[in-house]
């Protein structure tokens, strides 16, 4: 019997507890040496990216993990339950919180000067917060992680432009507040009607109720609580400011990560809590489905009347989150497994047009679209890889935004809702012009002094993690077909129901 | 200073009442295994003395008590605590926070007892140090030094 195998049981539970200590820990470690910080997070990240790579193998291999808190057993304790879903999702998290983590360590040294140490610790509590989330198996839990992940994303807001970033903070944190209130009634009214806090045991026990308005009310609670928590159309009035005025690594970290988990805690709700059969019955889905198409134009045409990149890029996440939410609107298999890869592939485009616009902002202090010019020269390395993600985004076949834009499309069409169809073209068609004046000025772009342009690129740090996701934006384009087989469809059967994976 | 925090009175019954204070947190927090209180709460209390203090004597006076290093020291202890007695139960082969698995002593409901006690602990520490930062980083900078007294 090795180390690991004394270990492995508890790695469901590790992958919580270690970016917590390591959170709490970092003050200690940059009150030794300022300069270790970066270092230490980026450790963390890494055994927790390994760890949770490892529960998704476990996952694929012997099914679904449980792990029973304090060897309490449910419903009476807490459980971390690991299926494919949330295996799935934690390794997002974990790839995109190590690539931001690499990434940080120029650009949090020029934006938040001296504040580096409480930086880096909530960064890691975020993924503490993000990962508890999706990791656990009880709804009062997933609650408390809810909070903690809202808590650290409001601190790492207020640490970005002077001014702009608490007001912006502030905002999302009242809308972010009235999100937990309604997902707390939600939980509230939920525990009176069925007694348990346990996710499996309260889908056993809710058919028995479902006449009752109560649990409707609750459904509805965690709807408006979650569409605020992933910004979908009508309330996403928090995001824009939110994400525009972050420091660079935190608006690329919340922009990869806080809605995808929001919409993972959505779904779980939707069709682990409830029953796919009773969210169709009262007509949720149908609502998400509109409010997804509405989001999807709205996002983009805001999109277009930006200037600053960071405000595009965050209407233009609005956007994207509406393409995952239609596809598990639709409630087909197709869709869904459109939805799900979405969930992949915005996490890496958007992350990498973050991280591009970071290193744009840390070489030039540009923010502004309309002064790129020429920057194509001076960055090659970072506007290519700027190109690769914003192509992708616009859904150019051989990225991975053709391939999950194709299965919602096929979903639409499997659904008999052609208006969809129609809506997606259309989105993509505007994501074309609000890029396009990204690529006119970047490479088309002629400034006076074009001769005197000199390369100028981002550091190494900034760049690895940039060329890796800029990659994996077309590796996942081609080779996506393995990932869908055996991941995503068997996942989205499971979903509604229909058998698949255990 | 203003004049509350002149008055012979308040000073006076502040420098008595701290110590009981504290007292009372330590009370709550030992008390929270098998009683009302908790970590939490003892904590609060226990920062709440300390930021009495320093609300009387003056920002400054407290933070000779309580520095801002010592408080990230606690801050930090007080979760290694925590998490340390849950990853000692991994390594007695239970689960994480599974007391009982701990063979401290041959009862196992008295170490679930005990250990449950040192993760009240971990939490007090941590709340009354993160408590306290809050208050120094909330309050107004010292105005001058104290001028000469007449």
């Amino acid at each position: 019997m090795t180390g690991f195998d004394l270990i492995a049981p508890h790695l469901p539970v590790l992958t919580v507890v270690i970016p917590l200590i390591a959170g709490f820990l970092t003050p200690i470690i940059g009150w030794i040496d300022r300069r270790l910080p970066w270092y230490w997070v980026m450790l963390a990240m890494f055994v927790v990216l390994l760890i949770a790579g490892n529960n998704l193998v476990t996952v694929i291999n012997s099914g679904t993990i449980h792990y029973k808190l304090g060897g309490w057993d449910p419903p009476f304790g807490i459980e971390y339950v690991i299926d494919l879903l949330n295996g799935f999702v934690c390794l997002i998290i974990a790839f995109i919180a190590f690539m931001v983590s690499i990434y940080s360590k120029e650009s949090v040294k020029k934006e938040v000067p001296g504040k580096t140490t409480p930086f880096y610790s909530v960064f890691l509590l975020l993924i503490t917060g993000l990962m508890g989330m999706t990791i656990t198996g009880d709804i009062f839990n997933f609650y408390v992680f809810l909070e903690i992940s809202s808590l650290t994303a409001y601190a790492l807001i207020a640490m970005g432009d002077r001014g702009d970033g608490v007001v912006a903070s502030f905002n999302y944190l009242i809308m972010g507040t009235v999100a937990a209130s309604f997902i707390l009634l939600g939980i509230g009214y939920l525990y009176a009607v069925t007694g348990t806090l346990n996710m499996a045991d309260m889908q056993n026990l809710l058919p028995g109720v479902y006449d009752s308005k109560v649990v409707l009310a609750a459904l509805a609670f965690f709807m408006a609580g979650f569409s605020i928590k992933v910004g979908l159309f009508p309330l996403h009035a928090w995001l824009p400011d939110a994400y525009t005025h972050a420091p660079s690594t935190a608006s690329a970290l919340i922009a990869g990560l806080m809605t995808k988990v929001g919409v993972y805690a959505m779904i779980r709700f939707m069709f682990c809590v409830f029953t796919p059969a009773f969210v169709i019955d009262v007509n949720m889905t149908e609502i998400l489905t509109w409010a997804a198409a509405l989001a999807i134009i709205m996002g983009s045409v805001f999109a277009i009347a930006q200037s600053d990149i960071k405000r595009m890029l965050a209407y233009s996440s609005i956007s994207q989150i509406g393409y995952i939410l239609l596809g598990f609107g639709l409630v087909n298999v197709v869709g869904i497994t459109g939805g799900l890869l979405h969930i992949m592939n915005h996490a890496f485009m958007k992350c990498a047009l973050f991280l591009v616009a970071g290193a744009i902002f840390y070489k030039t202090d540009i923010r502004n679209i309309y002064q790129f010019k020429g920057l194509g020269k001076k960055m090659p390395v970072t506007t290519t890889v700027f190109l690769i993600a914003a192509l992708s985004m616009i859904g150019v076949p051989g990225t991975v935004g053709f391939t999950s834009k194709w299965y919602l499309a096929l979903g639409s069409i499997e659904a008999n809702q052609w208006i969809f169809v129609a809506v997606i073209l259309v989105s993509s068609l505007l994501n074309i012009v609000y890029f396009w004046r990204i690529f006119d000025n970047i490479w088309f772009g002629h400034p006076h002094e074009i001769e005197n342009i000199k390369r100028d690129e981002a550091p190494l740090t900034m760049l690895i993690p940039m060329v890796i996701l800029g990659i994996l934006c077309v590796y996942f384009g081609f080779f996506s077909g393995d990932l869908i087989e055996h991941i995503f469809e068997p996942l989205a059967k499971t979903l509604l129901g229909l058998g698949g994976v255990p | 200073m203003s004049r509350i925090q002149e008055s012979v009175i308040i000073r006076t019954v502040v420098r008595i009442m701290v110590p009981f204070i504290q007292l009372f947190a330590l009370y709550v927090i030992m008390h929270g295994a098998s009683g009302p209180g908790g970590g939490f709460q003892g904590g609060v209390i226990f920062g709440a003395a300390i930021i009495l203090y320093a609300m009387i004597f003056g920002i400054s006076e407290g933070k000779k008590k309580m520095s801002d290093a010592l408080d990230k020291i606690l801050a930090s202890t007080g979760l290694t605590i925590y998490a340390g007695t849950g990853l000692a139960c991994i390594l007695f082969g239970g689960m994480f926070l599974q007391y009982d698995a701990v063979p401290l002593l041959p009862d196992p409901a008295v170490v679930s007892k005990y250990l449950i006690d040192l993760v009240e602990i971990g939490i007090g520490i941590t709340v009354l140090a993160v408590m306290i930062s809050l208050f120094f980083d909330v309050s107004p900078p010292e105005p001058e030094p104290e001028e000469a007294e007449e």
